[in-house]
């Protein structure tokens, strides 16, 4: 580099740093604000939460999440049932949506003709698009009758050894909701591990593929484990759907305060109890207890996130000394 | 240009807060400002009213040009904003308890405006088309999980003839709070002592057996699609859905049809003192021809105090209500109108 040329560098320089500082820096903050704006309502959301349960929390503390009863005449309020089938219900989801999206995002990326590959995508996409409540309509016109005809009773000759497929069968159950809740997920798990897979890279298959292994082999040991994490976030993101679904699950669930062991019984969760009593809720107890139902839901939730999480974790490093080592 | 693009999103961002807020605070003085023909009152509750609520108020602009808002927000959020005072009316399916008139110190009024009832539907096609009939007593033992089958000895001696078949009840109840809820646990906890101390009444109690179906709706698809099952549903809900319903025994011992003209006998039959505060149930009143599960469903407003051209305002459209023209729209709607006993003791108040 010359003299002249190193003198223009340097006056050049000042000049647009300068002007790009003044864009980058109002740039900065509008990202810095937009970035602590959800914090800060979280924040909020919890704080708002907190003292709203106060009552209850006073009230009731550890009882609340241990206690089965739910009585708003005699202001007695205890959610292990809501927790309970907040839980299980989305396991459930989990169950039935988890093997089904994988299978058809790991259809539609390395299986599927070209042709086929877009039009399925889309149209599993629209299922996201319904709205929740349509899903219940759906739910009680058209799932019930079948399960409760059909399906329960074929459940309940062939594995009634079990205590989960046994007892009376109403139609509106802890099942019908984790069915509902899987139809809804799907499309989030399917579509976001769709994405994960596509960005496998090429020579992961062909390094599979060259080594002799069949598709199917290259499939399970090197694309889906490449993949694992990005996998693991999109079960987080179907869960979390899961977990605070409100409108369709309490159409089908039969809104039981019970904790029962068959899966035929009616439940309860917590997204439903409060959507179900809030409005008409009139003393400030059983206000108060709604609220801590919802504190429960959001700790609820962050727990079984951050947990999802670890154990994503743990597998990608896992997967991480795997793929070094192929 | 991304960066422009941001900050025109932030700005909507800003706009929408500035907004929101402006929405919380700014709304309650700018409103009771307005004066005249452009006047507006806010009200907000229960939600079993709202149509023929809002067929008044809209017929009511009209006719004087006083906007009238109504929110319906459940009875529960209705008697909360009026404690609170963030409307200048509230509306509620369920009169407010001691507790609550202690919390606004007594400042209540309650105007009855029509009326509810709620009918038990069932679904058991192996007893025919005839009605089923039952009392107080049978009914309250059903939902409370005493009575597990349609053959059941009582159900039996209260229909003669008709053949009821060994089949399970399933009960099926309402999972979110409503003024329908309250009116049926009210009447059976008028006749049932057991009732009253196991359950109680209120807007969402602690149902001993059964399913929760959300809505009349939910409640009515689970009967509909559940053979064998018995729930309670609004009446005007049954009637305009072709559900089948129950005779019930009233407290002269007849067997009474559910329908919009014993509806209000039953409030004629309630017997109102002309000083009454209208804080009253009327489940299971007297008078031969009463359905004995029906309630009134009630306005609240402000006995003193607050904006004086608004007390006026609506007190004025009190007047309005209690007028033939109005009550006929009520009718119209298939809202049992409240009948002429009533309106009487209302017009006094309201001079």
């Amino acid at each position: 580099m010359t003299a002249l040329e190193e003198t223009a560098v340097r006056s050049a320089q000042p000049v647009s740093l300068e002007r790009a500082n003044y864009g980058d820096r109002v740039f900065k903050l509008v990202l810095t604000a937009a970035a602590f704006l959800i914090p800060i309502l979280l924040g909020f959301l919890v704080y708002e939460l907190w003292s709203g349960s106060r009552l209850a929390i006073d009230r009731f503390g550890f009882d609340f999440i241990t206690s089965s009863t739910w009585d708003p005449v005699a202001e007695e309020f205890g959610a292990l049932p809501l927790i309970f089938g907040t839980l299980l219900s989305s396991l459930i989801a989990l169950v039935i949506a988890v093997p089904l999206s994988l299978g058809v995002a790991i259809y539609l990326t390395e299986f599927a003709p070209k042709a086929v590959r877009q039009p399925v995508a889309f149209l599993i996409g629209l299922l996201a698009a319904i709205p929740s409540v349509v899903y219940g309509l759906w739910g009680i016109f058209v799932l019930i009758p079948v399960l409760r005809t059909t399906a329960f009773p074929l459940l309940r000759d062939a594995l009634g050894f079990l205590p989960l497929f046994q007892g009376a069968i109403y139609g509106p159950s802890m099942l019908a909701a984790g069915i509902i809740l899987a139809i809804m997920i799907m499309p989030y798990v399917m579509s976001v591990s769709r994405e994960v897979l596509l960005a496998v890279p090429n020579t992961q298959r062909e390094a599979a593929l060259a080594l002799g292994a069949t598709r199917w082999e290259a499939v399970i040991t090197a694309v889906v484990p490449y993949a694992r994490s990005g996998l693991g976030g999109a079960v987080i993101l179907g869960l979390g759907r899961a977990l605070g679904e409100t409108m369709a699950v309490t159409m089908v669930i039969g809104n039981r305060h019970e904790v029962a062991a068959s899966l035929f019984a009616p439940g309860y969760t917590m997204a439903a109890a409060i959507a179900n009593e809030f409005s008409e809720a009139v003393g400030d107890l059983h206000l108060s207890a709604l609220a801590f139902v919802a504190f429960v839901l959001f700790l609820v939730t962050v727990l079984v996130n951050a947990g999802a999480r670890l154990l994503i974790w743990r597998v990608a490093r896992g997967s991480g000394a795997g793929s070094s080592a192929l | 240009m991304s960066s422009r693009r941001l900050s025109c999103s932030l700005l909507l961002i800003l706009v929408m807060l500035a907004a929101c807020s402006s929405d919380d605070r700014g709304r309650q003085p700018g409103e009771s400002r307005a004066t005249g023909s452009s006047a507006a009152l806010t009200g907000a509750g229960a939600t079993f009213p709202n149509p023929i609520y809002t067929k008044w108020f809209d017929a009511y602009h009209q006719e004087t040009g006083v906007r009238i808002n109504y929110q319906s927000i459940g009875s529960g959020g209705g008697i909360r904003q009026f404690t609170e005072g963030t409307v200048d009316f509230g509306a509620s399916d369920a009169p407010m308890t001691d507790e609550q008139v202690a919390a606004v110190k007594g400042n209540v009024v309650h105007v009855p405006t029509v009326l509810g009832a709620v009918v038990a539907t069932y679904n058991l096609p192996a007893a025919g088309n005839a009605a089923l009939r039952f009392d107080g007593p049978t009914l309250a033992d059903i939902f409370l999980g005493r009575i597990t089958r349609w053959s059941d000895r009582r159900i039996a001696a209260l229909n003669p003839g008709v053949k009821l078949p060994a089949q399970d009840i399933i009960v099926v109840h309402r999972s979110d709070g409503s003024g329908t809820t309250f009116i049926f646990t009210d009447y059976l906890s008028k006749i049932s002592p057991e009732w009253k101390e196991k359950v109680g009444k209120a807007t969402s109690v602690k149902w001993p057996i059964g399913l929760g179906g959300k809505g009349n709706e939910g409640v009515t698809q689970q009967v509909k699609q559940t053979d064998g099952a018995i729930g309670y549903v609004e009446l005007i809900y049954a009637i305009s859905n072709g559900l089948p319903y129950a005779w019930l025994k009233n407290a002269e011992g007849a067997f009474v049809e559910p329908s919009l003209k014993s509806v209000s006998a039953a409030a004629a039959g309630a017997r109102l003192d002309p000083s009454t505060d209208f804080r009253v149930s009327i489940t299971n009143p007297s008078g031969k021809d009463s359905y004995p599960a029906s309630s009134f469903t009630w306005l609240l407003l402000r006995k003193e105090g607050g904006d004086s051209v608004k007390v006026r305002l609506l007190r004025n459209f009190i007047r309005w209500m209690l007028q033939p023209p109005a009550q006929r729209m009520a009718a119209e709607l298939h809202y049992a109108p409240l009948p002429v006993p009533v309106i009487e003791v209302l017009q006094k108040q309201f001079p």
